[in-house]
Parts: C-alpha cells; sequence; structure tokens
C-alpha cells in the first residue's frame, strides 16, 4: 500500500492485524435527506464513534448546528457546551434542546463551494444501563477565510442502552456526499 | 450487520536520526479515512515552539487554508490562514524550550481523503508538552485523491530522532 517513504525508517506489519474497531454501518447521501438514522446498533462494542463529512441544505448562513439523538427520544431536555475557534477569538457556551442535543456544525450550500465540515463523535460505555450517556464531538469547517473549529459536549439523561442515532441538520436537509459512518469499538 | 475490523496500520516511521521532513507516498484509495499520529519534537534549540506543516500530494499552491483553537495555560485563543501553500497543522515543542523534554502528540484525521468530488478537510488534536493545547481545522482546495502526505517544520529545525510517525487508514461499511 505504501511505496516509497523518505525521512525515516518504514515498518510495514509483518502479518495480518486484527483489531478491535469495526465499521458498522455507513450512510452515504446521494440525494439530499433530512435525517440519518442508525438503528438496531448491537449492544456487542464497549464503545461507537462516528466519523462523518457534512454539507446541509441553505438556512441562510454558511454552517449550520448538527444535532443528534438518542433511541428516537424526541422528549427528553439533552444539554451541550462547546468550546469553539472562530479564526478570531475563542468562545464558550452552553444550551439545553428538547429531543436532541446539538453537537457541531456541517457546512451548507451557502458555503465555498466543495466544502464540507468533518467530526469525529465519542460515545462512550454507550450500552451500559446504569449511567446516563455523554457525548464527545470533535469537528470543523474551513472555507478560506471563514471557519470554524470546536469541541462539543452533549448529554442525554438516560441510562438506557443506547440503540439508535439519529443526525438531523438545523437546516433541513444533508446534501449530496455528505457521509455518517457507525464504528464499534471493543472493551 | 457489522462490516468487520478496520484501523489498519498502513505503515510506521520512527526516525533513526533528525529529518527534516517525512513523507507518507503511494497511498492507497482502499481506505475512506486516514489517522496520522505523531509524536514529536523539533531541533530547534530556540525557546519557542516550531510549526508544523502539512502537504498533501505534493501540491504546493495556494490551496490551503485552516482555523485553529489553542489554549496556553493562561488564556485560549484563535486564528486563521487563507490562501496558504499548505496547512500548519500544529505547534510541536521545541528541544530548547523546555527543561522537560517532552515530545509533542499530534493526531491528524483526514475524512474521506480518497474521494474525488469534495474538497479535504482535515482535524488535527495537539498535545505539546509543557506548552498548550490545541485544535486545528485544514482545508485543501481539491477534489483529487489524496495519496501522499509531506509533514515539515518550518524555517531549519528538524523532526528529532526517536519521533516517530503512524498512518493508519479506517474502511467504511
Amino acid at each position: 500500500m505504501i511505496g516509497a517513504i523518505t525521512g525515516g525508517t518504514f515498518s510495514a506489519p509483518t502479518a495480518p492485524v486484527t483489531t478491535s474497531y469495526e465499521s458498522i454501518a455507513t450512510v452515504s447521501v446521494s440525494t439530499a435527506v433530512s435525517s440519518i438514522t442508525f438503528s438496531s446498533i448491537p449492544a456487542t462494542f464497549k464503545h461507537l464513534q462516528i466519523r462523518w463529512i457534512g454539507r446541509a441544505s441553505s438556512n441562510g448562513f454558511d454552517d449550520s448546528g448538527l444535532r443528534i439523538r438518542m433511541n428516537t427520544d424526541t422528549t427528553s431536555t439533552y444539554f451541550n457546551h462547546f468550546l469553539s475557534g472562530t479564526g478570531s477569538s475563542a468562545i464558550a457556551g452552553s444550551a439545553s434542546n428538547t429531543g436532541y442535543a446539538l453537537i457541531g456544525a456541517t457546512s451548507t450550500v451557502n458555503a465555498l463551494a466543495s466544502s464540507f465540515a468533518a467530526g469525529v463523535v465519542d460515545i462512550l460505555d454507550y450500552a451500559n444501563t446504569n449511567k446516563n450517556k455523554t457525548i464527545r464531538h470533535l469537528d470543523g469547517f474551513d472555507f478560506n477565510g471563514s471557519g470554524q473549529i470546536q469541541f462539543f459536549s452533549g448529554s442525554w439523561p438516560s441510562t438506557a442502552a443506547i440503540n439508535a442515532l439519529t443526525l438531523t441538520s438545523a437546516s433541513t436537509q444533508f446534501e449530496q456526499y455528505s457521509q455518517f459512518a457507525l464504528y464499534g469499538i471493543k472493551g | 450487520m457489522a462490516a468487520g475490523s478496520t484501523y489498519t496500520p498502513i505503515a510506521t516511521q520512527t526516525l533513526g536520526s533528525d529529518a527534516s521532513t517525512v513523507t507518507f507516498s503511494s497511498i492507497s484509495g482502499s481506505y475512506t479515512d486516514l489517522i496520522l499520529v505523531i509524536n514529536t519534537r523539533s531541533s530547534s534549540t530556540a525557546a519557542s515552539d516550531t510549526k508544523l506543516y502539512v502537504q498533501f500530494n505534493g501540491d504546493t499552491a495556494t490551496n490551503y487554508s485552516y482555523t485553529f483553537l489553542v489554549g496556553n495555560g493562561t488564556s485560549a485563543s484563535s486564528s486563521r490562514g487563507s490562501s496558504q501553500n499548505q496547512i500548519y497543522a500544529a505547534d510541536v515543542s521545541a528541544t530548547g524550550g523546555s527543561s522537560y523534554a517532552g515530545l509533542s502528540t499530534v493526531t491528524l484525521q483526514i475524512q474521506n481523503y480518497s474521494n474525488t468530488t469534495t474538497y479535504k478537510t482535515m482535524l488535527s488534536r495537539v498535545a505539546s508538552a509543557n506548552v498548550f493545547v490545541e485544535a486545528v481545522v485544514g482545508l485543501w482546495r481539491s477534489t483529487a485523491a489524496i495519496t501522499s502526505i509531506v509533514l515539515d517544520l518550518e524555517s531549519t529545525p528538524q523532526f528529532i530522532t526517536g519521533s516517530t510517525f503512524t498512518l493508519y487508514g479506517i474502511a467504511a461499511a
């Protein structure tokens, strides 16, 4: 897979590598969709990770809030905190919302063409039935003159095992070429 | 439902001597994301840290931009660069910068690196020994699949002997 490597000593794996990191499911958007749902998530992993790139329909801005919901729970109050770099200042804040946690932002069709936000969401101990669930998220976007890099936390006040995740945009839809991939990490 | 194990180590470099650049080339397009984990320090004897830059596919034109957030133990700040020749990905510790001989840990996440329809967005997470904590988002304005990555330090300092660079591939279902 790797040809020339310069500047150091190259050591390739000498045997097939078995990892504890598995791809569960991926949604690649071919035509705009209003939500992304991972359902029937098995409880056989210790942690979950979502890796994504995203671009949303326009809400008048060049970025749009990314929301997550657990187990189709539309009634609980979810909380979030964030630390964000805007390119000129560092800002922090928090919010609470009914039915979803705001965990970041995608780019939109108003942003630089072909630019997508990217993020990595971690949900630890998702199948544990004794803990409320906490989400960790690093995401960012850059449009060659504007952009943000940010850390988000989200909380869902429930001890239920997570078996479904729904992602939605503060705009109406995720656009073509957005992709959300769910992975499981063994414990 | 599960598609099998992934997060595959593609290549590791451990520097046997100081190096001015580190290059991963001929990167296969068979994964969805790349993760590059770096543990390094610059050879600079200056007290300040050293900037680490990333270029893709040998593109030296001004097709890169970035936005970063940094906390130095006293305050948090953010800045950006536009139309640059490379992405500023991290500040790494300098040999002359601290009596604590620690290295910096940098994790680069390069999402959907092999698609040919979108510009490429890279996330960087940085922990620099005794200096600060940092996160960066970088953009390469190209729809080309990424096949090579060059890591470089500003000015003349080099990556010190013993630095490690490991490239992983993650394949989506």
